[in-house]
């Protein structure tokens, strides 16, 4: 072992500190700055009669993508980098959601149809008191808690049961998708306590601010946009760490990981609660600006939507969950208006291409067409 | 100096004046007794004998009486075929082994049983121990390799998508739990031995490529570049040689060589060549078959065992 002295390691050292590089931050930056600056003033300050007038449904519409985008973003981390494909993320999202309609429930107050201090439909149903799970639900701080702590939970208990079993690949995806559908169910019922399948909806104040006010509304757009770059920052640095290399070593080869000595269960179940918790929030941020939560949330249909943005946009990669989420719902929304009836097949077209042709999604195409573009450009002429 | 290499000696100078070929091979192999013994020495706790005085560090394997591995009376079986029959084992600290025996004999269920990815049968009465101390039953997979079992399979596995570096790394002897992971940095001292070790699996030249576009050969060379960051004191090594080209397999016979005494290794091989070059012509290899062990001896001893012919050419 003496050659070791005469071999440099300096070589090896890979370049950290700067989470991105120069163009990732600038992007960053660039998405800062419209979030924060350029879509509340072309809403907000530029007259509506102006052409850069940005209308209230656009405003809305790129909020409730936003909170996609965080759901996408939280399955890329489960699914494209540690391959572990959930089909039950819109679970977590609708508890998320679920936890903060309850706390605009009781913002209500004496507003709603029946002018009772109860939400209209547990007057309907008769009921006295307060189910125990609508304990806190007049707190704010302690609903935020439930936002994070119900889906990281669940997904907590359920994720140590089923990798402790080492139960993979679509074994695993079949046992989400059958859960979000039991929660579904569960949910419809009107004894559950969560208002059956009309869900809750028609909410009035925020902390006691108007949410019809335009202001209001702008402040939660522009929170939902905030915390999708800090949710993205956040997993690039988990991505950038050494946690990050052996989640895309656990999906790789598994049987190694533990004969190397880790345990794969914590990793795939820290990642696993991570992801929970992140769709929750998206939940919560979803639903004050939409102005519903119902079961529908919860379909299984909701959550293989989350797996398609993700993989239309380029698994595997931090940008393409958030491409594909904006790509697909935006697609969505003008197929609904223009042919309603033909979006279901489009959305099938659409995961069937990318799956046979762009296994890296979107992100993928861009790098491959930028690559070609640039090694023409670099070969200069005719090989 | 003990009794087997006091005999040998002892025949050479005998011998006198007349130094015959005979003698002259004697003496060679007393030399090489010496040697071996004097690399054992170097590891973890050769040469110590058990005493009173020694404390028991939890979770440390306890080389003292010179055992790293050992298994008793393992049953292994598979709906009705038993895979292992009552195989019982042992490996000394420092000792290369080199295990044959034909397809199906059992050799990679016993490294599933040492690793922890196979139990024996619930009813046996089996032991398997790694030192004196530790029982292997008892433990999960990952537990076995942290407490320093590095295991190489048949096929090469590393993490294809990883670059060469980035393997080296997530296989370095750390803090392997989740917290540790998210704020580790890599030291000085770490980079060097990465470093070290890439020069000694050749593959300096290629750090920053992605494992899965190296050539096979040198694969299965990252992964056994993997097992060393381990820092593990027992390699089991599942045909290591397998698929190399014929330099590449001496070179790798001279890694494990060099391996010798500072670790123990477990080597399953069916290249006799390669198991020629590893076991010197005086090193142990063990002849498993239908789960239990054949028998035991030099190369040459077993080669001419009358039953290891017999289930090599299936009379």
């Amino acid at each position: 072992m003496k050659k070791a002295a005469e071999i440099d390691s300096r070589g090896l050292r890979p370049q950290r500190g700067l989470l991105l590089g120069v163009r990732g931050w600038t992007t960053v930056g660039g998405a800062l700055a419209l979030v924060a600056v350029v879509v509340p003033l072309l809403n907000l300050v530029v007259p509506p009669d102006s052409p850069l007038h940005l209308g209230d449904y656009a405003v809305q519409l790129i909020a409730k993508i936003m909170c996609y985008a965080i759901c996408a973003l939280a399955m890329d981390l489960i699914w494209g980098y540690t391959g572990i494909l959930s089909l039950g993320h819109g679970l977590f999202f609708a508890l998320g959601g679920y936890a903060m309609g309850m706390y605009l429930m009781r913002q209500i107050g004496r507003d709603g149809q029946y002018h009772a201090d109860m939400p209209d439909f547990m007057v309907f149903l008769d009921w006295k008191t307060f189910p125990w799970h609508w304990a806190v639900s007049d707190s704010f701080v302690a609903q935020m808690g439930l936002v994070l702590a119900v889906p990281a939970l669940l997904a907590f208990v359920f994720g140590y049961f089923a990798f402790r079993s080492r139960i993979k690949g679509v074994y695993f995806s079949i046992i989400t998708q059958a859960l979000t559908f039991a929660a579904m169910l569960l949910f419809f019922r009107n004894e559950t306590g969560f208002g059956g399948n009309n869900g809750f909806t028609d909410f009035k104040r925020l902390l006691g601010v108007p949410l019809a006010q335009p202001s209001t509304r702008m402040v939660l757009f522009v929170l939902t946009g905030l915390t999708l770059i800090g949710f993205f920052l956040m997993a690039r640095a988990l991505v950038n760490s050494r946690f990050g290399r052996v989640l895309l070593a656990i999906r790789d080869a598994e049987t190694r990981v533990m004969f190397t000595g880790y345990d794969p269960l914590a990793y795939k179940l820290a990642v696993w609660t991570l992801s929970a918790a992140m769709c929750g929030v998206a939940g919560a941020l979803y639903v004050p600006q939409v102005g519903i939560i119902n079961p529908g949330e919860m379909s299984p249909a909701a959550s293989i939507e989350i797996a398609i943005w993700a993989a239309v946009g380029g698994r595997g990669t931090l940008i393409g969950p958030i491409v594909g989420a904006f790509f697909v719902n935006g697609a969505k929304s003008w197929f609904t208006q223009v042919f309603p009836e033909f979006w279901l097949y489009v959305l099938g077209a659409l995961f069937i291409a990318v799956t046979l042709f762009l296994p890296q999604g979107l992100v993928g195409l861009w790098t491959r067409l930028s690559a070609r573009c640039s090694g023409r450009r670099a070969g200069g002429g005719p090989a | 100096m003990d009794e087997a290499v006091r005999s040998l000696l002892g025949a050479a100078s005998r011998g006198g004046t007349g130094m015959t070929p005979d003698l002259m091979d004697q003496g060679a192999r007393a030399l090489e007794l010496l040697r071996q013994r004097a690399r054992t020495a170097e590891s973890g706790s050769g040469g110590r004998h058990a005493a009173w005085g020694r404390p028991l560090v939890a979770g440390e394997p306890d080389f003292a009486h010179g055992v790293a591995l050992y298994l008793d009376d393992i049953t292994v079986s598979f709906d009705g075929f038993r895979a292992l029959n009552q195989l019982s084992l042992a490996i000394n600290v420092g000792e290369l082994r080199c295990i044959i025996g034909p397809n199906g004999a059992g050799k990679t269920t016993m490294m599933d049983v040492i690793t922890g990815k196979t139990r024996p049968d619930p009813n046996s009465a089996g032991r398997a121990s790694f030192g004196s101390t530790i029982d292997l039953l008892r433990l999960r997979e990952s537990q076995i390799a942290q407490i320093g079992i590095g295991r190489k399979f048949q096929k090469p596995t590393v993490y294809e998508q990883l670059s060469v570096l980035e393997n080296l790394e997530l296989a370095l002897k750390n803090d392997r739990r989740v917290q540790a992971s998210l704020r580790s940095r890599l030291t000085g001292e770490q980079l060097d031995r990465m470093a070290e070790t890439l020069a000694l699996i050749h593959l300096l030249p290629e750090v920053r490529r992605t494992a899965g576009l190296l050539s096979h050969g040198q694969k299965q060379w990252l992964e056994i570049g993997m097992l060393l960051m381990q820092e593990p004191r027992l390699l089991l090594l599942d045909e290591p040689v397998a698929g190399m080209t014929d330099e590449e397999t001496e070179r790798t016979a001279e890694l494990f060589l060099s391996l010798e005494g500072r670790h123990s290794l477990v080597v399953v091989e069916h290249d006799m060549k390669f198991v020629d070059q590893l076991t010197q012509g005086w090193k142990t290899v063990t002849v498993l078959h239908e789960g239990s062990v054949l028998a035991e001896g030099t190369l040459a001893q077993v080669q001419a065992d009358e039953r290891v012919v017999e289930v090599y050419l299936g009379r």
